[in-house]
């Protein structure tokens, strides 16, 4: 049978590539040449080389919009993993234990679920319901109640430099779930004894946390980070619905794929947009590969 | 998604139209390309076999009275039931002999380019709705029948007036791609400012006309506890760049907007730009609310339905959009922005109106003539009456809705419309060029909420026009 392998194999290989191809390396493909045309949609694209990308480069919403990709960047990982590793650590072996068992806090099981809400609800949902929280008159969730006690409403996505961190907030919130169960799986896969042998010898919860779980879940920090980062590359969702006029104001809360749906499907400048496209496509890729480089550590065998 | 705001659906549909016009310009090398391999039973032939007709008193187009005729309705918001019932009842008492073809669709482009394709068109079309065609690509392929000679024809009830002068000034105009008109918007839309007539009753308050007498208004309404003015800037800024701009052109006249629609150089800078922002910068710092700025349209029309903002910017669709949150005896009244000056160029009734829903003539098809004769119909005052007695909605025609009883807003504005005489002017940047309005509405909601001044509103909007006149891949227009 062994001649009849390399077909076998070509035959099960066949429909996914082609398909792999034809719906995400030639959309990928075509967005590069598209990015070299001034193509508006209808008539025939014309060539215009470098144009775009020279546009780009005085272009003051991109610029904007790289910047709040910077401090999403920063942000949105640190936040989301500081909070979620806290979670995860309460869930599983924050606890007393049991019979030589690490246990979770009490209602650990209750709580898991309701961590993990947010990341079934749509994103859309997620902002229309946002939308009710940071309502800036007395109908709002968090002003209401404020109001109710006689206190300025606080204009959360009208005030240009508290914008994008209610965006931010939202983000966290809506990643914080998964990234507990993510974490908590990590720390269920480390062996009991080894806690064990830290908590005889003396070692507090904190020790216990910064010297035992998080060096053991190294591999899993690095792919939340990665995700979390391509996650604050994108965060269009949110903004497109929840920030007033669309990254506002004035582009406070813009990110490059609000501007670039904005460029393509408002003023119908797909070629332009599409330039913003291969922009984004090659600062996440940068993003992703520093980020394995830099993170890489040698992985604790156990 | 919701970077554009659920409008209401009249200013929606025109601007989609306006957008859908200028992206068509560009269409036409497509459509020729398409056309090429698409269209097999040659659209090209001269239209020699178009039916017509002896011209008389009675029949100024000159229309063959037995030629048959197509009609094709959209089936939307205002049904097809004014056209059976009204208009086509009407040709049909002109022209006897004429047999009318009626159909209907809710997919025009659907429906209608195949036929358009294979040169078969139907006489007459309502192109509108979500699947409408592309105007401006219609244009530039020459399918639309030129509207002049129907314009310029006497109407059916004053043959001593010309069809042109029975209908809203600003009619011809919004129909037109670059001078010619070809589309015939038949349901006229009033900009102006809205209030409360029970609210204004109760209080003693009277709409003002002046600057002086506007800000007075303000200040007691302010004292009242109420919030005067406001407008929706998460997604509504656009309402008031249309209150402020319609200031500028009653300050220094309707070449100011026709500056602005040309992308003349400068146009954003004249003084009456300027002088109509310093003037609504401070109504935004004093008179209404830092909140709105966070709220949706929907939001803003709600208080005022709640009494708690006084008032508030918009088109005449406002009252049909707030039909079920409106409380009884709220009687919507609309008011023209006030004069700024004593020497404004124009007076205080002078208000922004314009037309919608869109209607054309097959240049290809057999009867064009009785696609005219079909407009100059519906442009009588029996046809007009009768298309507003069904649908409930005002018609350009002037003399159409005399007599009817629309609901208290719109009786306002038509009213307001009255008064204004002559003195009726539109605006089309917007919808010719998308990344301006974008500009004006971020730009309005700095100016409005306090963070810039008149000055750097005017140069920065004027520094995206300029950009936007340089830019070679965005087509231009002119009016």
């Amino acid at each position: 049978m062994r001649h009849g392998k390399y077909p076998f194999v070509i035959g099960f290989l066949f429909a996914p590539v082609a398909l792999y191809v034809t719906f995400v390396i030639w959309p990928y493909a075509q967005a590069f040449q598209i990015s070299m045309t001034n193509w508006r949609g209808l008539s025939a694209p014309q060539w215009v080389g470098f144009d775009n990308y020279r546009k780009l480069l005085d272009d003051g919403a991109f610029w904007k919009a790289v910047q709040h990709h910077g401090v999403l960047l920063l942000a949105l990982p640190l936040i989301t993993i500081a909070i979620a590793l806290f979670f995860a650590f309460l869930l599983n072996v924050g606890g007393k234990s049991s019979g030589g068992q690490r246990q979770g806090v009490w209602g650990a099981k209750f709580y898991r679920v309701v961590f993990f809400f947010p990341q079934v609800l749509a994103v859309a949902i997620i902002a229309v319901l946002f939308q009710m929280v940071y309502r800036p008159n007395e109908s709002g969730l968090i002003n209401g109640v404020l109001m109710k006690f006689g206190l300025e409403p606080i204009l959360f996505l009208v005030k240009p430099n508290l914008a994008l961190w209610s965006i931010l907030a939202v983000l966290v919130w809506q990643a914080v779930g998964f990234y507990v169960v993510l974490f908590s799986a990590g720390m269920a896969s480390i062996p009991g004894e080894i806690y064990e042998a830290a908590e005889m010898d003396g070692a507090s919860r904190v020790t216990l946390f910064f010297r035992v779980t998080l060096p053991l879940l190294w591999d899993t920090l690095q792919v939340a980070w990665v995700y979390l980062g391509i996650a604050a590359f994108d965060a269009f969702a949110i903004v497109a619905v929840l920030s007033v006029d669309g990254g506002g104001p004035d582009g406070a809360t813009t990110v490059l794929a609000m501007e670039i749906y904005r460029n393509a499907f408002v003023y119908s400048k797909y070629g332009y947009a599409s330039a913003m496209g291969v922009a984004l496509f090659f600062l996440t890729l940068t993003f992703a590969a520093l980020t394995l480089r830099l993170t890489k550590r040698e992985s604790v065998e156990y | 998604m919701s970077i554009t705001p659920e409008h209401p659906a009249a200013l929606d549909r025109r601007t989609v139209l306006r957008r859908a016009a200028a992206v068509g310009m560009l269409a036409t090398p497509a459509i020729g390309l398409l056309s090429a391999c698409a269209t097999s039973s040659g659209g090209d032939k001269d239209n020699e076999k178009a039916a017509e007709g002896t011209k008389s008193e009675k029949n100024p187009l000159g229309v063959k009275d037995d030629a048959p005729i197509e009609v094709i309705i959209f089936n939307g918001g205002y049904g097809e039931k004014y056209a059976t019932d009204v208009h086509e009842p009407l040709y049909k008492k002109a022209f006897p002999k004429a047999e009318i073809k009626h159909q209907s669709t809710q997919a025009v482009s659907t429906v209608l380019q195949p036929r358009f394709a294979s040169g078969n068109p139907p006489e007459f079309v309502n192109n509108s709705g979500e699947k409408l065609m592309d105007f401006g690509a219609l244009v530039a392929d020459g399918q639309l029948q030129d509207l002049t000679e129907l314009w310029d024809a006497p109407s059916v009830d004053d043959p001593a007036k010309k069809v042109r002068d029975t209908v809203v000034p600003g009619t011809v105009e919004a129909g037109s791609f670059n001078g010619k008109p070809y589309v015939l918007y038949y349901v006229s839309t009033v900009f102006g400012i809205w209030y409360s007539g029970k609210l204004f009753k109760d209080n003693g308050w009277a709409p003002a006309k002046t600057w002086d007498d506007f800000i007075k208004l303000l200040t007691a309404i302010k004292a009242k506890g109420i919030t005067p003015y406001g407008y929706a800037g998460a997604n509504a800024a656009y309402y008031q760049w249309n209150v402020i701009l319609t200031q500028a052109a009653k300050i220094g006249g309707v070449e100011v907007l026709k500056n602005i629609d040309n992308l003349e150089d400068g146009a954003w800078k004249q003084d009456a730009v300027k002088q109509a922002a310093t003037a609504w910068a401070e109504v935004g710092a004093k008179f209404s609310d830092k909140s709105f700025e966070g709220l949706k349209h929907t939001d803003v029309q709600l208080r005022q339905n709640q009494y708690k903002v006084a008032l508030y910017p918009s088109g005449d669709w406002l009252e049909g959009e707030q039909k079920k949150d409106t409380p009884a005896g709220f009687d919507y009244q609309l008011m023209p922005v006030p004069s700024l000056t004593a020497s404004d160029k124009l007076p205080a009734t002078a208000l922004r109106a314009t037309a919608g829903e869109g209607y054309f003539v097959s240049a290809k098809s057999k009867n064009p003539k009785g696609g005219l004769e079909y407009m100059r119909q519906m442009l009588s005052t029996a046809g007009a009456k009768g298309f507003t007695e069904v649908v409930k909605a005002p018609t350009v025609v002037t003399s159409g809705s005399e007599g009817f009883a629309f609901p208290p807003g719109v009786a306002s504005s038509q009213a307001a419309l009255k008064a204004a005489g002559q003195d009726v002017f539109n605006l089309y940047f917007d919808g010719w060029y998308k990344e301006l309005d974008t500009e004006a509405r971020s730009a309005t909601n700095e100016l409005m909420f306090g963070r810039i001044n008149a000055d750097a509103f005017v140069e920065r909007i004027q520094k995206r026009a300029d950009a936007i006149k340089k830019d070679s891949s965005v087509a231009k227009f002119k009016r």
